[in-house]
């Protein structure tokens, strides 16, 4: 085999996957093509500006509190002696798995007009947009910084305190850097998240662009509109990547080996001990509990429109399905895009992993839309079939796969490869062998995001789907739409329930692996 | 690394050929079987069409999903499409799909079970199912006869801070549509703007606004009339109540839910199943179930609404709405009630 082919081969597969996460911005693009002056007008008005400039305010807001929530949590985690800190350490990527627009209806419960705790109004708009997006989305940020943190080599951080460094400096200047890719890709989740976001801004009533076009194609059923706003979407996706990609700097961590073989030495917390397991408890009980008891409440409503529990089987196995091979798909395709951009830097490469980025920040129902589009006039024996179904999941969350390959296998010193190679193993081997295990928890944080999110996910489920194949995301739509809150509390449970021991299983792997001597 | 790429091809493949297994085709076109989208709920529809399907032996293969949406699916699906009938909640997602080419004629025999002004004047859908206007209030803060019997009467002062209403919904949209064909442009705008110094809560959609009045957020709200029946129908106790406007008021505007017939659709199948939408059993289901007006002939009306015949929006027609949209909206948008 000659040298320069794997080369190729990984550039070609980098560069398909790249493309078929272009189709959605090819899409608003015919459309865009095909805009009338009235289209433009619709678009080109004050209001998109103030859309533009509410929407960026959620966006940051949000991306800034989910990130130092989710750091904090994951410190908190992964290096205290916090207590309870293996049960907090599932509890606290649940969230993950609750809609967010479940969270959202909680919180109004909770603290709106009328509402158990609260009374008047001031949760609607953006304190209300900017809490439930919050607390859905800080587990990007927590599930990534806590596996770099697991992963973090102990010795560096002693080293720094056994110079003399106190802990807030070792914290700032050592842990902080270390974690950066992890939290910068965590954070670009978050935030493309809350651009794309439609049921918690519907719910809480504050003007975002994903409302406008939602409008056009509600009211109007005008696709050029939507098109072109969805661009400005686009945009905006380009301007958070420019962003992280400024923040992230130039320096990379590699971790040469084992390093210190064991895992770090828990922190005392000493007297700040009752206040961290008081915000830890804070957040659970506002983006776990209360959407759960909730949920719960409406179950106990009426047990009329209660489905058996043969229907919920079903539904879970079609969701568990459908998203397992979403996760597998995605984490697949993620890897030659990780692999360039880590071992080919350059511009190129990271365009290519930028475009896989284009359709994250899109709502669902514009990728649902380009799928429509394209299938039927290129595939029409796959159109509205489970294979369809995934590739549209891919193309939605490849960069929640992308983003733990990439800080996976850049954590991977190449020189362990070429002296795996150096030593005779092939190049097959010495992924098997070497690459695979160092990269083997990334890759799984990736794909536990996609399974998470293709569970709760519905735009393109409901206009993918084979007909007659529910899930249980659709079956919460399908009650919620009719106002069945009782009929809708089961089938969401079942979705937090069954979730729960996919984020469990993966957190209690890494804890063994941390714990087990020799890593 | 190519190792690893024909290994992730691989498995790929693997993974898409599995799932492939459950992937069944939407069969379209041949006898004894119909694909149908619905903008309606499966709640509120599913065993009505089950029952068509014990009754008809043909079985129907039903997308449920939002009507608009479903209408712009059609729309990109446009030859391609596997859907033969379209069944939508409210008339504009019908004229959208009958303005992009995509509905055959329905044939008056069938079209004749409802009045004209239910049914498209060019003939390619037909209503099924009535809903009126309403201004939903609070028994617990609003005595029933203290409500004007005209919308515009809720200009006035007293109703200060006390109206909430949905402005990015369709059936809202519509009801301006209809007052600005009624009663012109400017008074129209006139009222909206009457409506903003009344500081209005503006919400989302219907079932918000029926909530934030339990809630005690707003005291009246600008509503159709059935969702009320939704929501008691889980929780009788709700202290809400429907107040219906006078005749020819524009707040008393009736719109409907309708069906179409796609283009390339088996029309012997499809035409059963539409007039079976308009039969007395569905007619009747309508009525008891999902809480809204039959339209066809000799089916009562439900029990606590005023009978159908006793409801008179402005005289206008239900296809001349659609085109009033993108006017109405630059309405709303002008008087700060934009989306």
């Amino acid at each position: 085999m000659s040298r320069r082919r794997p080369g190729a081969l990984l550039g070609l597969a980098g560069a398909l996957v790249a493309a078929l996460a272009l189709l959605p911005l090819a899409y608003l693009l015919v459309r865009a093509a095909g805009a009338d002056a009235d289209a433009w007008s619709t678009v080109l008005r004050p209001r998109t500006l103030s859309l533009v400039g509410s929407t960026v305010a959620l966006v940051a807001a949000v991306s800034a509190a989910a990130t130092v929530l989710g750091v904090a949590l994951a410190w908190l985690v992964v290096r205290t002696d916090l207590p309870l800190r293996r049960v907090v350490g599932v509890a606290a990527a649940l969230p993950l798995v609750i809609p967010s627009y479940v969270v959202a209806l909680a919180l109004i419960a909770a603290f709106g007009p009328g509402g158990l705790l609260g009374q008047g109004t001031w949760i609607f708009g953006f304190p209300g947009a900017w809490a439930a997006l919050t607390l859905a989305t800080y587990p990007y940020v927590y599930l990534l910084a806590a596996a770099a943190l697991r992963r973090m080599d102990p010795a560096l951080e002693e080293a720094a305190r056994g110079l003399g460094r106190t802990r807030g400096e070792v914290f700032r200047q050592v842990t902080l850097p270390v974690l950066r890719p992890a939290v910068g890709a965590g954070g670009v989740l978050v935030a493309l998240y809350a651009l794309s976001d439609f049921g918690v801004v519907s719910l809480m009533r504050f003007d975002a662009l994903t409302r406008a076009i939602f409008q056009q194609y509600r009211s109007l059923f005008d696709r050029t509109p939507a098109a072109l706003l969805g661009l400005v979407l686009v945009v905006l996706t380009a301007l958070v990547l420019v962003l992280e990609a400024r923040g992230r700097g130039r320096g990379r961590v590699v971790r040469s080996g084992a390093g210190a073989a064991r895992p770090a030495t828990a922190t005392p917390l000493g007297r700040w001990r009752a206040p961290a397991a008081a915000f830890t408890g804070g957040v659970l009980l506002a983006a776990l509990v209360l959407p759960v008891i909730t949920l719960v409440g409406w179950a106990l409503r009426s047990a009329t429109d209660r489905p058996t529990a043969l229907e919920l089987l079903g539904w879970a196995g079609n969701s568990v399905l459908a998203s397992g091979a979403a996760a597998a798909v995605a984490t697949l395709a993620a890897l030659p895009v990780a692999a360039l951009v880590v071992r080919r830097p350059g511009r190129l490469t990271r365009g290519l992993e930028r475009a896989t980025f284009a359709s994250n920040a899109l709502p669902g129902i514009v990728v649902a839309l380009t799928l429509v589009f394209f299938a039927t006039r290129t595939v029409t024996p796959l159109y509205q079939t489970l294979p369809l179904l995934v590739f549209a999941y891919v193309v939605r969350f490849l960069p929640q796969a992308l983003s733990g390959a990439r800080d996976a296998l850049g954590r991977v010193d190449p020189e362990l490869e070429q002296a795996a190679r150096g030593l005779g193993a092939g190049p097959g081997r010495t992924f098997r062998r070497v690459t695979l295990p160092l990269v083997a928890p990334g890759l799984l944080a990736g794909a536990t995001l996609v399974f998470l999110s293709t569970m709760k996910e519905l735009p393109a489920t409901l206009l993918l789907r084979p007909i007659g194949y529910d899930t249980l995301a659709t079956e919460v739509w399908s009650a919620t739409g009719t106002s069945s809150y009782s009929a809708a509390a089961l089938p969401a449970l079942a979705l937090v329930v069954l979730s729960a021991p996919v984020v469990y299983g993966l957190q209690l792997r890494r804890g063994e692996r941390a714990a087990a001597p020799g890593g | 690394m190519s190792r690893l790429i024909s290994f992730a091809v691989l498995l790929t493949a693997a993974a898409l050929g599995l799932t492939g297994c459950g992937g069944e085709e939407a069969g379209a076109g041949s006898d004894g079987e119909l694909t149908v989208y619905s903008g309606r709920a499966e709640k509120l529809v599913g065993p009505l069409l089950e029952r068509f399907e014990r009754e008809s032996g043909i079985k129907l293969a039903v997308r449920y999903g939002d009507s608009a949406e479903l209408a712009a699916t059609l729309a990109e699906e446009a030859d391609a499409s596997p859907a033969e009938v379209f069944f939508a909640q409210d008339a504009g997602a019908l004229g959208a799909v009958a303005d992009a080419g995509l509905l055959a004629p329905i044939p008056a025999a069938s079209r004749g079970k409802v009045d004209a002004r239910w049914a498209d004047p060019e003939g390619r859908w037909v209503g099924t199912s009535g809903r009126s206007r309403v201004v939903a209030y609070s028994t617990e803060r609003v005595e029933g006869d203290e409500l004007p019997t005209s919308i515009f009467d809720f200009v006035k002062p007293e109703w200060k801070g006390r109206i909430g209403f949905p402005p990015p919904n369709a059936s809202f949209q519509a009801f301006v549509s209809a007052m600005r064909l009624a009663a012109g442009d400017v008074r129209t705008k006139q009222w909206l703007e009457g409506i903003t110094a009344n500081e209005p809560t503006l919400l989302d959609n219907n079932i918000q606004t029926e909530e934030a009045i339990a809630a005690g957020e707003i005291d009246v709200g600008f509503v159709n009339h059935y969702y009320l029946g939704e929501l008691k129908a889980e929780r009788p106790g709700l202290p809400v109540a429907n107040h219906f406007l006078a005749k020819g008021d524009p707040g008393a505007l009736v719109n409907v839910a309708g069906v179409g017939i796609l283009d390339r659709a088996d029309t012997a199948d499809a035409q059963r199943l539409v007039d079976f939408l308009l039969g007395r059993e569905a007619q009747e289901y309508f009525a008891t179930k999902t809480f809204e007006y039959p339209l066809a002939d000799g089916v009562a009306a439900p029990p606590d609404v005023p009978p159908l015949a006793d409801l008179q929006g402005p005289t206008i027609e239900l296809g001349a709405l659609g085109d009033q949209l993108r006017g109405t909206l630059e309405l709303l948008d002008e008087v700060g009630f934009g989306t």
